[in-house]
This record gives C-alpha cells, sequence and structure tokens, in this order.
C-alpha cells in the first residue's frame, strides 16, 4: 500500500563534463500517516528528487503518483504543503499578510492566526517579511508551507538556517502536525535529525537508494567511526584484520580505520601497536559512512 | 473572489515599494519637464500639427507607461531569484490567475504614470475636451497590452543583474523608435520599418487630439500581432521556468 509513490525515477543535468546522473533509477513508497527523511550528503540527488516529487521538474523516466494523481494535480487540488531548500519571502508585506496572501490560494486552509501560533511566528506577524532573521524567515517559509493544511507536506533541509534552539521547536511543531495524520517527507543530512523525528528514514548517495527502513536500523547500519593515527611500517592488511575494522586505509605514515566498533579496535590497535601516535577517533561523516554503504561512489561517476 | 486576494496583496506591496514608486513616476516628469517647458509655445511640433506640451506628453507617457509594463519583468526577475516563484508553483495559483496578478499590478502603475503626465501636461497648457482625453487613455491602454506580454517575459527568461541593462537600453530603444523625442521619419524604408513597432503605436496615440483616427488599421494589426506573438512567449516563458534560478 502506497499513497505516494516514485518509481523509476531518472534524472539528467547537463553539465560541463557530459550530462550529470542526479538520480539513477530510485523507488520510493509512501504510506498515508508517515514521516519520512530523506538523508544523502550533498549531491546525493535529494533536492532532485523533491522536485520532482512537487512536479516542479520533469523526469527524464519514471512515474511519480500522489494520493492517486499527478504531482501537478495534487498540488492544484491543495493537497501538498513544501518548504523548498532554497527561498526568501517577498518584499513589503507583513507576515500576517504574506500567510494570508497564500492561504487565499487554497479550497480549505487552517485559519491564518492558528498556523502563526503553530509554527511561532505570531510574535512578529505585524512586521515586514524583510525585516526578518534567518531563524524568523524559516518559521515564517514554514507557515507558508502548512496553512495549506496540506495532506503530504514535503521539507527540503528546513533547519539549515536555524540554531538548535529553533531546531528543536520547529520540529515539535511538525511532530505535532503529523499527528493530525499528515505525511511528511524531510530531506535533511543530519542523521540526528532523522533518527528523533522520521519513522522511517531513505538513505540516498549518488542518485541512488542506498537503505531504506526504520530509522534505528539505518542509524546502527551507518552509525561507524573513523581511528585517525601515524603508525609507521604496520601492513594495511594487519590493521584491517583488527576487531571492529571495516576498512583500512593509509596514505604515509597515517592510517584510516573505519569502525563498526571503534571501542573494540582501539584497545587491539594499542595492543598490537603500542607505538601508534596522534590518534583520533571521529563519528564519521555521512558522507563518510555513505561511502562505505556504497562502496567507492567516485568509480561509478 | 479568492484569487482577488492575491491580487490585492499585489498592488499593495507594490504601493508600498516606495522608491520603485518614486523613480518610476519621477523620471517620465523630470524629462518631460525638462524637454516641454522650453518649446512650450511651439505649436506645430515637427510638422506634426500638435503643439509641443502636448506631443512630449504622450512621448513621455508613452515612455512611462512602457517602464510601467517593463518594470513589472523586473519585479518578477527578482521574485525568481528568491525563489518565489518556485513556491507559487506548488500553490493551486492558476496562470491565468498569476498573470492577472501581474498584469493589473503593471496597469495601476502605468494608469498612475500616465495621469501625472496628463496632470504635468495640464500645467504646460495642454487642453483637450473630456472625449479626447477619454479615446486617447483608451487607446494607450490598449497599445499596452503587448508590453504586459514583454514584460512577463523578460521577467521570466532573464536574471535581476541583466533585466536592468536590458530594460534600461530596450525602453530608450524603443521610445526613441516610437517618436518619444520627436517623429524619426515621416516617409521611406525608416518609417516602414518604424511602423512595425508596437511604441509607434503608442506615441500615435496623441494624434486622437487633433481629431484624426490614431491608429489606422495598420495600427491595428501591428498590435494584434505583437499581442499575440509575445503572449504565446510569455505563456511558454512561465511553464518552463520551474528549475532553481
Amino acid at each position: 500500500m502506497s499513497d505516494i509513490a516514485l518509481r523509476g525515477l531518472v534524472k539528467s543535468f547537463a553539465g560541463l563534463d557530459g550530462p550529470i546522473r542526479a538520480v539513477r533509477g530510485i523507488d520510493v513508497s509512501i504510506a498515508a500517516g508517515e514521516t519520512v527523511a530523506l538523508i544523502g550528503p550533498n549531491g546525493a540527488g535529494k533536492s532532485t528528487t523533491i522536485d520532482m516529487l512537487l512536479g516542479l521538474l520533469a523526469p527524464d523516466a519514471g512515474t511519480v503518483s500522489v494520493f492517486g494523481s499527478s504531482p501537478n494535480e495534487a498540488v492544484d487540488r491543495g493537497a501538498v504543503g513544501a518548504m523548498l531548500q532554497t527561498g526568501a519571502l517577498i518584499k513589503d508585506l507583513s507576515v500576517r499578510e504574506l500567510v494570508t496572501m497564500i492561504a487565499s490560494l487554497y479550497p480549505a486552509p487552517l485559519d491564518v492566526q492558528e498556523t502563526l501560533e503553530l509554527t511561532g511566528a505570531s510574535a512578529y506577524a505585524d512586521q515586514r517579511t524583510n525585516k526578518l532573521s534567518g531563524g524568523q524567515t524559516q518559521r515564517v517559509r514554514s507557515a507558508v508551507a502548512l496553512v495549506s493544511d496540506p495532506e503530504l507536506l514535503v521539507l527540503d533541509e528546513p533547519t539549515s538556517a536555524m540554531d538548535v534552539e529553533g531546531r528543536h521547536s520547529f520540529w515539535m511543531t511538525m511532530r505535532e502536525f503529523a499527528a493530525r495524520g499528515k505525511t511528511i517527507l524531510f530531506a535533511t543530512h543530519y542523521l540526528e535529525e532523522a533518527d528523533a523525528y522520521a519513522d522511517r528514514a531513505v538513505l540516498m548517495a549518488h542518485g541512488r537508494i542506498v537503505a531504506d527502513g526504520p530509522t534505528n536500523e539505518i542509524k546502527a547500519m551507518v552509525g561507524t567511526r573513523t581511528i585517525r593515527a601515524t603508525l609507521p611500517g604496520v601492513d594495511t592488511d594487519a590493521l584491517a584484520a583488527l576487531p571492529g575494522v571495516s576498512a583500512a586505509e593509509r596514505r604515509g605514515e597515517s592510517a584510516t580505520l573505519v569502525c563498526t566498533d571503534s571501542d573494540a579496535t582501539i584497545r587491539a590497535l594499542l595492543r598490537a601497536h603500542p607505538d601508534a601516535r596522534d590518534i583520533e577517533i571521529a563519528a564519521a561523516g555521512l558522507e563518510q559512512a555513505f561511502l562505505e554503504l556504497t562502496g567507492d561512489g567516485a568509480a561509478d561517476r | 473572489m479568492k484569487s482577488f486576494v492575491y491580487t490585492r496583496y499585489e498592488l499593495l506591496r507594490t504601493l508600498r515599494n516606495r522608491r520603485f514608486f518614486v523613480l518610476s513616476l519621477g523620471f517620465p516628469l523630470l524629462l518631460y519637464f525638462l524637454i516641454a517647458s522650453p518649446n512650450r509655445h511651439v505649436q506645430d511640433f515637427a510638422h506634426t500639427g500638435i503643439s509641443a506640451p502636448l506631443y512630449f506628453m504622450i512621448g513621455l507617457a508613452a515612455f512611462g507607461t512602457m517602464s510601467a509594463m517593463l518594470s513589472c519583468g523586473a519585479r518578477i526577475a527578482a521574485e525568481r531569484a528568491v525563489g518565489w516563484n518556485r513556491q507559487l508553483r506548488i500553490t493551486p495559483l492558476s496562470t491565468r490567475d498569476y498573470f492577472r496578478a501581474k498584469v493589473l499590478t503593471a496597469y495601476m502603475m502605468a494608469l498612475i504614470s500616465l495621469l501625472a503626465l496628463y496632470l504635468a501636461g495640464t500645467t504646460l497648457g495642454v487642453s483637450l475636451g473630456a472625449s479626447e482625453w477619454l479615446e486617447m487613455t483608451g487607446l494607450i491602454l490598449v497599445g499596452l497590452v503587448p508590453f504586459a506580454a514583454l514584460g512577463i517575459t523578460i521577467g521570466h527568461l532573464l536574471t535581476p543583474d541583466s533585466i536592468g541593462p536590458a530594460m534600461g537600453g530596450g525602453i530608450a530603444l524603443l521610445a526613441l523608435i516610437g517618436g518619444t523625442w520627436g517623429p524619426i521619419a515621416t516617409h521611406g524604408f525608416v518609417y516602414d520599418l518604424v511602423q512595425l513597432v508596437p511604441s509607434y503605436w503608442l506615441v500615435q496615440a496623441s494624434h486622437i487630439a487633433v481629431g484624426g483616427h490614431a491608429w489606422a488599421a495598420k495600427g491595428w494589426a501591428v498590435m494584434i500581432a505583437w499581442t499575440v506573438v509575445l503572449s504565446v512567449l510569455a505563456g511558454r516563458a512561465y511553464r518552463r521556468d520551474t528549475g532553481r534560478v
């Protein structure tokens, strides 16, 4: 059962060195009421996928169905709200006027005041949109997305301009909205956001889906750490054989170990190679984790 | 009725943008006084049979209203640059309602510019009968239709940093060819070419004041042809313009 279905989506753009294959054949199904995170590093194809879901971009191949109709039909019906990745607000209107203007375009919008309160924008409802801070602008943008009372809410990296507190209250609002039985799809490159606020995570890298499942499983899958150390004269294979290591690599005297269990690895490493220096242990960035999941990403460019 | 709310806020937004408002009204007025005051007693300007204050009033009305219509394009380009256009695409706002709001806003600015120039004209002795004022105004408003379409087209094709020079140069050229500063030809090949440009007919609207038919069949044909072509281009430019800028 899928209320929103992306089937075999492909999209390429013209680039300087031939076509850039932004999305390379993806399938995603979302049931009504689900909150799904689309995670991936920059350039993974998240925004392109979202543009196709919203009907802003026509796929080269594949189909998109939103509650049984095309994206454009769903948009015309007022069933979709979205907060796009980039976007400022138009000038010379107050926050309340702007939200009222957008609400007027929909068949059954929420009450404007209610929306402003829900998104925390009511405190500056009478200010001009060009006088707002970055975080305030994001809240107003979320009000613009929510005022239509959409069945499907799409958020493309919504919290990138927010501080920690802003992020938290933003997600509280979204959680409240989701509790009304709404479907939410959001793109992020913060694994923590996906873990905290989504039921399910879809991982994208290099235009493909590399994992799709409940967020806790995904988190375990990419929750790797790296250990970096100066280790002269130690064979890479010997490092790779240490417990908890999934990949080892060296550049000159410096070795990098990608670990699934860094605690076990560091103990074993120090026992076997007590001369190891300059040791750093870091949580692998998503980028790193994705390379891990996809093999060497550069190879299939 | 609902889409009227949208249009109303578009109009309000334009009126609130003071710098835009003052500049787009101020320039045609300033130019008018600069060129028409020294010639205010010329009764037959450049053998057109009409007085210099009237000729320049309509000449600069053409300039000012053209600028007002095309600056609608500059506003569209600015909205696209901040991503607002994409935000609108994911609302049920129809192409028709979007165009209507943009065109009405452009016409509001053009009408204000026109009235300001009429007022300036009367201070320099322009005096017409009520029906002549009305007919002339009607003809100018009709003559602005292709410019409305042109404004929308360039707004969706150009970026905010390229639209400034494009508009500045374009308007200066259209005004010159149209005869804002005086007729550039009255017969021959150049005259034939000039008659194919819509701004020429905009300036010709002043001939109403000397009792003639301002637009011959040729004038209507040229205006209709430009309107059709530019409307098709505007529709196409708008539909294609869904990408990130």
